[in-house]
């Protein structure tokens, strides 16, 4: 039966983060902002130790479809994840995405691993100092079209031998050497296979061979590091590799695209909390101001102010139902890339619109740095990038809706 | 919790009535926008899916089903895929025959019930929407007074579907004295011979071309304090609660009707070569369509959690407000996106997206048009 009710624990557990967003995030966000690449070490400690729930964790959540006890999961746990993530982002985007935890090198193990590499890989995250997984796919030549990464990956005896660069590494530096986290980095067994032949391996800190060479200077998200990251004749046991080393036909792309249906509902959530900030802010401003919405009454009556309002409000709802949906689907074992896509790229892009207007509409002030509405707008827009741009989820869609592959529809 | 789903019942339901759209609806569509006739036998049939009696008790001739907004919404998303004139015909009993069934009187629920629970179509409707720029259902134009031991209703009416068709006509008006807002509007059942009431030659629209809608004036009408929706006093009409529903079915009908678009454009993209290949082979197409897609989906999920807010017996005026708002111009975008997919052939008669870009435009206008 449709509902969009939340249960009253994941409700509870909400609200409690709902207050650390707003006790102990936001009070500290402008400071991150300001003083990029420097490290919130108090806050990570209180959120390693806070957060112990795997639901904070993007990557954790078992999805829905696999065959495991949680093959329907009760609990909803990536419904809730997106839930929480949204509360956090709220606080700041920047600061959630430095939170210690797996992240999307995380993601990436719970989708293409194995049991057995899911206990040896993650288990770290629930006990001792706080640590950072990463991802790295991007390189500096290629992006979206993430099939054509030139990182090599060759078997020398009991050992994968990894050389290449990669860079928009999130957390990159915490996960490579400044904690006992992990990489996971995508390389090529065959370029002559094209995507079939790209396979992740996880590349423990300090690994030699592995090195941080930049941590980029960003318009937003500032309190997260993004690393560059050079493999040269990085070596690792065999059995870091992901999923099988087999090259099939088909197969071995579908586990970044099965990462990505786990995180694009995730990276929607981070935009709504943005969103919402925004929004929440607009609404108190507007209020002092002595404008109020009038919800319900003809459109010809309305203010422009309203009318903008409005709609940046039922904006972000339509955002977050949709990401809902998405993470609802993987709950309950349905494949989820159209939805994903289609949540990512609609809070992507809303987002960044209702943070724009959201400046506009406070006039000059919404200039000043004396406020957060213009970093929630510089925060905003890397959701309309990252783990997809909006234009690579377009063509997701549009070749789920139409039936066509990848190579008809380029 | 959470959930997606529709229930069993109602994925029942939507495939019977999607059915009854793409099979019966659809192919009727242009005919009657093209002559502004609907076919007898085709509103006939629908009379048989229980569109309209569904909900009514079995005591007074109906089939006892419990009426849910979701539900509504789907049911009208489908025969608004279908043709959204059509659905609007096939829909205006309920105007006056689910705000009795809710909010009538015991007495109003006896004479007019039975109306709408019988073994065949029988037209009713309502009168809501006035001719100006900024009409709003908080504040209307037309005014009931009290006189003596009845009211006087002065005022113009205009989009009133079936009221040439319709004995009776439920009118909406501002109650002189108290407070303006929703909470003020009162409703009147209005036989249209009334003295006083004058129902316009038919309305010629831009769009839902089949569909038959009049002006109604009402000058000195003089009707008794049994007229009044809720009883002599009207505290059982709850106004607001109407006027979500009403939010609700128009929303879930924006919804329909961008569907057909967005599924006509997309396939006719697969069909239609340029330069050597399919025009949906080319992202400037495969964009616009795939954008399409998202608004279908996202204006029908804030629709249905207006309903399902609806169905739980809380307030969703503002949820519903904002959903249909956002309905209604998501498909006047994707209609027109569909024309423009079709490029010079959407602008042809010959198909339907040019229909559909006019019906769409009137959802600004609709306001209390249909019922879930």
């Amino acid at each position: 039966m449709i509902d969009f009710e939340l249960g009253t624990e994941l409700c509870q557990r909400r609200d409690a983060l709902r207050s650390i967003a707003r006790d102990v995030i936001r009070p500290i966000s402008r400071e991150y902002d300001e003083r990029e690449h420097e490290r919130p070490t108090k806050f990570w400690e209180l959120m390693w130790n806070a957060s112990r729930q795997a639901e904070l964790r993007p990557g954790t959540a078992p999805r829905g479809g696999e065959k495991s006890d949680k093959a329907r999961s009760p609990e909803y746990r990536n419904l809730a994840t997106i839930v929480l993530t949204e509360e956090l982002c709220w606080g700041d985007a920047g600061l959630y995405l430095s939170i210690p935890n797996p992240g999307l090198g995380g993601a990436a193990v719970a989708a293409a691993g194995t049991p057995e590499q899911k206990e040896r890989f993650l288990k770290r995250f629930r006990e001792g100092a706080p640590k950072w997984g990463a991802m790295a796919i991007t390189e500096p030549g290629c992006g979206s079209d993430s099939a054509a990464v030139t990182t090599t990956a060759v078997r020398d005896g009991d050992q994968w031998v990894i050389n290449g660069t990669k860079i928009f590494c999130t957390a990159g530096e915490m996960a490579v050497d400044k904690s006992e986290g992990f990489v996971v980095v995508w390389a090529t067994l065959d370029k002559r296979a094209g995507r079939a032949g790209i396979k992740p391996f996880v590349v423990e800190h300090h690994t030699p061979g592995m090195s941080v060479i930049r941590v980029e200077n960003k318009l937003g998200i500032r309190a997260s590091d993004t690393a560059a990251l050079v493999f040269d004749d990085c070596r690792v046991p065999l059995d870091h590799i992901l999923g099988s080393p087999e090259i099939q036909r088909e197969g071995g792309f579908k586990d970044v695209m099965a990462t990505f249906d786990a995180t694009r509902p995730i990276v929607a959530a981070m935009a709504i909390g943005v969103g919402r900030a925004a929004l929440d802010f607009v609404r108190d401003f507007l209020a002092e101001q002595k404008v109020t919405i009038r919800y319900g009454l003809s459109p010809r009556r309305l203010s422009a102010v309203e009318r903008d309002f409005m709609e940046m409000e039922v904006q972000l709802e339509a955002a977050r139902l949709l990401a809902w949906r998405a993470a609802w689907m993987m709950d309950v074992g349905q494949r989820n890339s159209l939805e994903a896509s289609m949540a990512k790229a609609k809070a992507g892009l809303a987002v960044t619109q209702i943070t724009q207007k959201a400046v506009e509409l406070m006039g000059p002030l919404g200039y000043s740095r004396r406020f957060l509405i213009e970093k929630w707008m510089r925060d905003a827009k890397i959701n309309d990038i990252f783990e997809g741009t909006q234009q690579i989820n377009l063509l997701i869609i549009a070749r789920r809706i139409l039936g066509y592959s990848s190579k008809e529809l380029t | 919790m959470v959930s997606f789903e529709l229930s069993e019942e109602q994925r029942m339901i939507r495939n019977t009535v999607e059915a009854f759209a793409r099979e019966e609806i659809r192919p009727a569509a242009r005919p009657a926008d093209e002559t502004g006739t609907i076919p007898e036998e085709l509103v006939a049939k629908s009379w048989e899916l229980g569109l309209v009696a569904g909900p009514i008790p079995s005591e007074f001739g109906g089939l006892d089903d419990q009426r849910s907004a979701v539900t509504g919404a789907v049911v009208a998303e489908e025969l608004a895929f279908g043709d959204l004139a059509i659905a609007l015909h096939m829909l205006a009993p309920r105007l006056i025959a689910y705000p009795v069934l809710e909010m009538g009187g015991d007495d109003q629920r006896k004479r007019y019930l039975p109306m709408f629970a019988g073994d065949r179509f029988v037209p009713g409707t309502a009168a809501i929407i006035e001719p100006r720029y900024d009409f709003d259902l908080g504040d209307m134009a037309t005014v009931a007074r009290r006189d003596g031991s009845g009211y006087v209703l002065e005022g113009h009416k205009c989009f009133v579907p079936l009221a040439q068709e319709s004995r009776d006509v439920l009118v909406y008006a501002a109650m002189k004295g108290e407070p303006s807002g929703l909470s003020g509007v009162a409703g009147f059942i209005i036989a249209h011979d009334t003295p006083g009431v004058t129902i316009s030659e038919r309305e010629k629209n831009m769009g839902i071309k089949a569909l038959a809608t009049y002006e109604l004036t009402l000058k000195d009408c003089r009707i008794s304090s049994e007229a009044r929706l809720g009883g002599a006093s009207g505290t059982k009409l709850n106004f607001p609660r109407l006027t979500s529903e009403a939010r609700v079915a128009l929303g879930a009908m924006g919804v329909g009707v961008a569907r057909a678009a967005y599924e006509y454009a997309r396939d006719y993209a697969k069909e239609r070569k340029a330069f050597g290949a399919p025009i949906a082979t080319r992202q400037a197409i495969a964009f616009m369509l795939a954008e399409m897609a998202i608004e279908v989906d996202a204006s029908r999920l804030l629709v249905w959690q207006a309903a399902a807010t609806l169905d739980k017996g809380d307030d969703a005026l503002k949820q519903s407000y904002l959903a249909r708002n956002y309905a209604a111009a998501a498909a006047l975008k994707i209609t027109d996106n569909a024309v423009q997919v079709l490029g010079g052939h959407g602008y042809i008669r010959e198909h339907p997206v040019e229909m559909w870009l006019r019906n769409a435009r009137g959802f600004s206008s609709f306001e209390g048009l249909a019922t879930v």
